[in-house]
């Protein structure tokens, strides 16, 4: 079966259909890394894009449950080069997961050629449709993405001496497995939940999670934020810490094509070392203007954007990056042990206040 | 940290001839350092005795010294340069080696020379297996149950602890030498006792077997401030057990999810910091398929083949960034100078994959043992980039150049499944084709991934491969369609193998092909997967999608490459085609490389304007040619490869610049050569070409014995013999599979000469003549040689420079050849016309400083003699030059070490001096660095006693030698003795079993008297530390 991938900007691709029978539309982003599929597909950041992965072969190791990022398939669609479908040493293979999860897959795909158009045009709107079908309307480029990925309920797993609180914007499964390795005891926050309930859970400290969208959505809750973020320890991970930059006064900004891969450098402000990082956003908090209460904890080498922001007063850190990797380079997980050595020194300060 | 301004002047190490484990790869790298310190100002001095490579010009240099490889001549370098730096590792193992025994000796601290790059100390951690292993397990990162033996005894203690099968690695030797895996007591103590040998420390590990984990390789590089990142990792198809060099690799791995990627890279980066390396390192690791535990197998504190493979596989120049990092700078302070943009510090994403494939030498010498194992055997590897991996490894197997079209091997065809299953097990250099074979013959995916352990993966991409061709196969000519004949192209089935499926010209196939529009696109190798534009012209085919753009201008020339390096085509091919590069840029053309070589120079994409990394078929050549617009080529300088296509490209209306295809195939083609000489009025050795045995035994009749049979078209003299009486040709027309026709000449005793030749088809300039000290029936590349002649009465000298002076009048041709000349008394005869630049061509470039490859290139182009004002650059080479030949023998059991018209060597070095004994006694030590030390005034020569008459033991005794011969000591008693160094039979038989095992045990083994003496003579020579010698 043949498909076609329509841009907002008039261009077409063709390709071959896998996966489910549904056009989908979205807005169309590319991943640069070349292992991760498993992750990529199922991190609610991810949530209504239409994915292009730029390393042309898919689904070699197929997909292990352990693997995923979250329960389902978050994106709107995957565009390829072309899906590996033989045999295995494990899992199932790409494409019946995607069959499975109900989203459509091109193979075929010049993958190359889409990046280029979408690296100079930037991300866009596109439409996955089965060939000869006529195109949908265009629909805007959806930036309020949160409500669906968050959390209905207050939960609480592990029952570590050390209490975090995760507010969920749509969390990567690892975010958790990060602190619970850590042997912190986690409750999860659905992201609209009010001070009161927050306040309840006598919780040590804050990590504002990633999510999909736009930060400037959740506007609205930046007082709130700000108000937790000024009595817990926070950590801010992604869109966590585009809203606590805005919580603070920062303004925020969308690149014209993102960062989304396993191999952006970031160069530590403080100590001047460089490290690759995971990656996967849009908007990116703008250079310009920063509150004078913030200051840059990593930037970005290459484009010089910001990465990382600490508040020069209160023990707030936030990174831009994926210091849980997963997919991508697994060399900041010291942002966790760095934060948690902030709550430490803060909860001295309480005890001898 | 910045650059530190104090470092002025630089020596780099090279890594001397070239050796099994040892290549081109390092005049890569060696290339890219010097480039990269002279960009900073800095004075670079360069020790290499390898004269075919780049990084022995000149103009990568500021002073190069052809000098043997040892402490004592880098001691008398370091004296008199006093360079405030040493760059020993893009050298390979020798240059790491040698920074050891000169930082011991104290010559580093004397001289005040700082080790540039990676300290002493990290390096020696990571070469010493010990203290390897203790800081490993201080890292907890697991390496093997292993111990460090010096004993059979000791070896036997540990495999009985932790059972068989148990792997031996020397330590200290290139390419894994002298190790292996054994299964059993009996094949642990011969590999224990080998291994020891092997080991310049006489140490051995030895490991719990891992064999069947994946083997994965990661290239990490650090600054001095801390920063570690992974340019590349690449996946070993073939499971542990098969050597890297031997196995076939592709990168980035394919198999490996995201949490063992990382794992492995994070592991990588605690190491390389561990460590406390700055620059290039390469971590080995083995995998395990199912449960991702993984072992440490090796890291080598250096650029390696690894990491020229991981080079060209990424765009990213690990060796050129690495030489930077050597002298100071910091990742993030230098450029990515692919894109230009962007920087260093960050690890390349590629939207390709490639496959390498090694090159063994076993289609020349098919009595060697071809089993491949923890000893590389390869002489050189392929490269190819594809979009998907079914087409990545066609091409890789089209660059291979084995007269294959397709994968499925007729030889194996004959194969019972026996015999294939035997073969699958123990792996030898066709494996590959044995699992094609199988796969063709019904064999199911899962028993085959059994029997190899190599992942199922992998065997389904080969497995895909065989089910299409044989779908492609039910369809006749008439029924292909646009839809089917792309579906064949895009999994990268060439023209040629499809015009055996549908039995239709290849031509017909391309011609429809290119009516339906199907022709390939060309995409870019960027480092970033298209994320930031970049500029290089560095491309690859693909059939799917459309071209990156290149901008370029209008005059342009391909120069045709030559491909993976083997016996008889090394790596002087690449120097010579980077040199027609640069004279076509000289000249105003912009210059296209095509070749599929990762070790070379001439595939780093800075060298030319544009760089195509190709198979060197006609089809793909003719792509490339077709996209680029050009319809000029060079073959000239990429060997019996770029020949080999020279007819077919000018069929389909390419120019062959310098000559036609006519005039190269009047060369080659006996018959014809051989009139052409008559036509000159010059003398022809008897002889005749046969069709068949008869045709043989008639030519005989006439010619007598002994005599000489070749095929035509022939690399290194492969298939030559000579034969010296009724019952050896009998033997022989017995024993061998002889594809007509061959030649049949009466051979002739004399002196060999050769001259490398510039012609613009009217005028001629003779660069230097080469005497060959062996006489006839000695392959040149493997003789000892000497430049300008020795012995040769000037009455011959003038009558070679006459003969070819003529030849280049009456030959049709522009650019550069070479004659090679039997002198025999007074008569002199043209035995080769070479009309392409030969293995010489560097040698004589560098000793008359007449560049000769940029000559010849704007001669083809029409310049003038006179426009080339040679003697202007002409040194009127003042000195002799020697050069030796290198063998690899050591890492090819049963080869025969017997000089013969077949070449055997893998390299060669020179050495030059006003005295020709003391260049002689320079090119000799310089050869000899892998075997028995010669100049030692002890030790023990054994001769066979058939030669002991022609042996001057009076003189040998005299240099402190112990002569023994078989009449007095059985040769397997002087194998059991201590500080042997030669071993003579100047009568070997075609076994030539004694001096087969002399070679591979490291002593000199000598066939010729000619060779005997010149070793000889070199005895008692004044040493390098002499003064007088370095000038």
């Amino acid at each position: 079966m043949k498909g076609n991938l329509s841009l907002s900007n008039g261009q077409s691709f063709s390709g071959s259909w896998k996966g489910s029978l549904k056009d989908v539309q979205g807005e169309i982003v590319f991943y640069t890394g070349m292992t991760g599929y498993e992750e990529v597909l199922t991190d609610p950041s991810y949530h209504g894009q239409i994915i292009v992965f730029s390393y042309p072969l898919m689904g070699q190791y197929g997909i292990q449950t352990a693997h995923l990022e979250s329960t389902k398939i978050q994106v709107a669609g995957i565009v390829t080069a072309e899906v590996y479908d033989g045999e295995l040493e494990k899992g199932i293979s790409l494409a019946d997961f995607a069959f499975q999860q109900g989203v459509p897959l091109m193979t075929g795909v010049d993958t190359r050629s889409l990046i280029q158009v979408i690296r100079e045009d930037g991300t866009m709107q596109a439409v996955m449709s089965l060939e000869g079908k006529p195109l949908p309307a265009w629909e805007p480029i959806k930036t309020f993405l949160v409500p669906s990925v968050t959390a209905s309920s207050i939960e609480t797993v592990g029952n570590g001496s050390l209490h975090i609180g995760l507010i969920d914007f749509g969390y990567k499964k690892s975010i958790l497995q990060a602190l619970l390795d850590r042997g912190c005891k986690v409750t999860i926050f659905p992201y609209t939940t009010s001070t009161a309930d927050l306040d309840s859970y006598g919780i040590d400290a804050l990590l504002f999670s990633n999510g999909p969208g736009d930060p400037f959505s959740l506007e609205s809750f930046a007082p709130v934020y700000r108000d937790w973020a000024e009595r817990y320890p926070s950590l801010g991970i992604c869109l966590g810490h585009q809203l606590l930059a805005l919580a603070f006064g920062a303004e925020t900004t969308k690149l014209p094509f993102g960062h989304r891969g396993a191999n952006h450098p970031v160069r530590n402000a403080k100590t001047g070392r460089v490290s690759m990082s995971s990656q996967n956003h849009s908007y990116v908090v703008e250079l310009t203007d920063l509150p004078k209460t913030l200051g840059i904890l990593y930037q970005n080498v290459n484009d010089l954007s910001i990465e990382g922001l600490y508040h020069h007063q209160l023990p707030i850190m936030t990174v831009q990056f994926h210091p849980e990797a997963s997919p991508g380079p697994a060399e900041h997980h010291e942002v966790f042990e760095t934060f948690f050595s902030l709550i430490q020194t803060e909860k001295k300060v309480s005890l001898n206040a | 940290m910045p650059k530190q301004d104090s470092i002025k002047k630089v020596l780099v190490i090279g890594s001397g001839a070239i050796v099994i484990g040892q290549a081109a790869e390092f005049d890569y790298s060696g290339t890219q350092a010097c480039t990269a310190l002279r960009e900073e100002g800095i004075h670079v001095v360069l020790v290499n005795n390898n004269p075919a490579t780049i990084m022995t010009d000149n103009t990568t240099a500021d002073k190069v010294y052809f000098e043997p490889l040892t402490a004592d001549s880098l001691a008398s370098i370091i004296e008199k340069e006093r360079p405030d730096g040493l760059l020993a590792t893009v050298g390979g193992q020798t240059g790491l080696n040698l920074a050891m025994e000169l930082t011991d000796q104290g010559i580093l601290s004397k001289y005040n020379v700082r080790l540039l790059g990676t300290e002493i100390e990290s390096i020696k951690q990571a070469e010493d297996r010990d203290a390897f292993r203790s800081l490993m397990n201080k890292l907890q990162e697991p390496v093997p149950e292993s111990d460090i033996i010096y004993t059979v005894d000791q070896a036997l203690h540990f495999a009985s602890s932790v059972g068989y099968p148990v792997i031996v690695r020397p330590a200290y030797t290139l390419g894994g030498f002298g190790g292996g895996i054994a299964e059993t007591k009996e094949a642990l103590m011969d590999l224990v006792t080998q291994g020891l040998s092997a080991s310049p420390i006489k140490q051995c590990l030895v490991e719990k077997s891992i064999a069947g984990y994946k083997e994965v390789e990661y290239e990490v590089m650090r600054d001095a401030s801390g920063t570690c990142i992974t340019i590349c990792n690449m996946e070993n198809l073939d499971p542990v057990g098969i050597h890297t060099g031997d196995s076939i690799v592709v990168a980035p791995s394919q198999t490996l999810h995201d949490k063992e990627y990382h794992m492995l890279r994070t592991a990588s980066i605690k190491i390389i910091e561990a460590l406390g390396i700055v620059g290039g390192c390469n971590i080995q690791f083995a995998l395990h398929p199912k449960t991702s535990e993984y072992f440490l197998i090796e890291v080598n504190p250096r650029v390696s083949r690894s990491s020229a493979l991981a080079s060209k596989a990424t765009g990213y120049p690990i060796a050129r960034l690495a030489a930077k990092l050597a002298i100071g700078y910091n990742l993030f302070e230098l450029k990515n100078p692919v894109t230009g943009t962007t920087f260093a510090s960050f690890e390349p994403a590629l939207d390709y994959v490639t496959v390498k494939i090694p090159r063994w030498p076993f289609d020349q010498f098919p009595q060697a043992n071809r089993t491949l194992g923890t000893q590389m055997k390869a002489t050189g590897e392929v490269m190819a980039i594809e979009r998907n991996m079914e087409a990545a490894f066609q091409k890789a197997i089209r660059s291979l150049d084995i007269k294959l079209d397709g994968f499925l091997m007729p030889s194996l065809a004959l194969c019972s499944n026996e015999e294939l299953e035997h073969l699958l097990v123990a792996a030898d250099d066709r494996r590959l084709f044995v699992l094609f074979e199988l796969f063709s013959r019904g064999a199911s995916l899962k028993e085959l991934h059994v029997k190899t352990g190599i992942s199922p993966y992998f065997l389904s991409v080969l497995k895909k491969l065989v089910t299409i061709k044989q779908e492609l196969k039910e369809f006749t000519w008439t029924e292909i369609t646009k839809d089917r004949l792309q579906w064949a192209k895009k999994h990268g089935f060439s023209d040629q193998d499809l015009s055996a499926l549908w039995r239709v010209p290849a031509s017909l196939i391309r011609s429809q092909r290119k009516k339906w529009g199907l022709i390939p696109s060309y995409r870019m190798v960027d480092t970033c997967a298209a994320e930031f534009e970049a500029k290089t012209n560095y491309f690859y085919s693909t059939w799917n999608g459309t071209s990156d753009a290149r901008s370029s201008k209008e005059k342009k020339v391909a120069v045709i490459g030559s491909g993976p390096i083997r016996i008889g085509q090394g790596i002087e091919f690449d120097y010579c085609c980077v040199h027609s590069v640069m004279a076509l840029q000289k000249l105003g053309y912009e210059a296209v490389m095509i070749n599929n070589n990762p070790e070379t120079v001439s595939t780093d994409y800075e060298v030319a304007d544009a760089l195509y990394f190709e198979p060197l078929t006609t089809e793909d050549i003719l792509n490339v040619l077709d996209f680029e617009g050009i319809d000029q080529v060079i073959v000239q300088f990429g060997g019996q490869t770029s020949i080999n296509v020279a007819a077919s490209l000018e069929e389909a209306g390419i120019t062959i610049l310098g000559s036609s295809s006519d005039v190269l195939d009047q060369m080659e083609d006996r018959d014809r050569f051989y009139s052409f000489l008559e036509s000159i009025q010059l003398p022809v050795i008897p002889g005749y070409t046969a069709n068949q045995p008869a045709e043989i035994w008639q030519a005989v009749a006439t010619i007598g014995f002994p005599l000489l049979l070749r095929p035509s078209y022939v690399i290194g003299g492969s298939g030559m013999i000579k034969l010296q009486n009724e019952q050896e040709l009998d033997d022989y027309l017995a024993s061998a599979v002889i594809e007509y026709p061959v030649l049949v000449d009466r051979f002739i005793e004399g002196k060999e000469v050769e001259a490398d030749i510039l012609s613009d088809g009217k005028n001629a300039w003779i660069s230097a003549v080469f005497e060959h000290i062996e006489g006839t029936g000695v392959h040149s590349g493997d003789s000892i040689s000497i430049t300008p002649p020795l012995n040769l009465p000037a009455k011959m000298l003038d009558h070679v420079c006459q003969v070819s002076r003529h030849i280049a009048k009456k030959l049709d041709f522009k650019g550069l050849f070479n004659v090679q000349f039997v002198c025999q008394k007074d008569s002199l005869y043209v035995i080769e016309i070479n009309p392409r630049a030969s293995r010489t061509a560097p040698i004589s470039s560098k000793v008359t400083d007449v560049p000769l490859v940029q000559h010849a290139t704007a001669l083809m182009l029409g310049k003038t003699f006179d426009e080339l004002n040679i003697l202007a650059g002409f040194n009127g080479q003042r000195t002799f030059t020697v050069k030796a030949p290198v063998f690899s023998h050591v890492k090819l059991p049963n080869l025969s070490p017997a000089l013969s018209p077949v070449m055997t060597s893998t390299g060669e070095v020179i050495a030059s001096h006003s005295d020709p004994a003391i260049a002689l006694h320079q090119a000799l030590v310089g050869a000899s660095q892998q075997l028995a030390d010669l100049w030692t005034k002890d030790g023990s020569v054994f001769v066979e006693a058939s030669s002991l008459p022609h042996i001057d033991e009076k003189a040998w005794k005299a240099h402190g030698f112990t002569v023994y011969s078989s009449h007095t000591l059985p040769f397997d008693k002087w194998m059991e003795q201590k500080n042997k160094k030669a071993y003579i039979n100047l009568y070997p038989d075609g076994e030539a079993a004694h001096a087969k095992k002399a070679a591979i045990h490291r002593l000199h083994a000598w066939t010729r008297l000619e060779t005997v003496e010149a070793f000889l003579g070199t005895l008692g020579q004044p040493t390098l530390t002499q003064k007088g010698v370095l000038t």
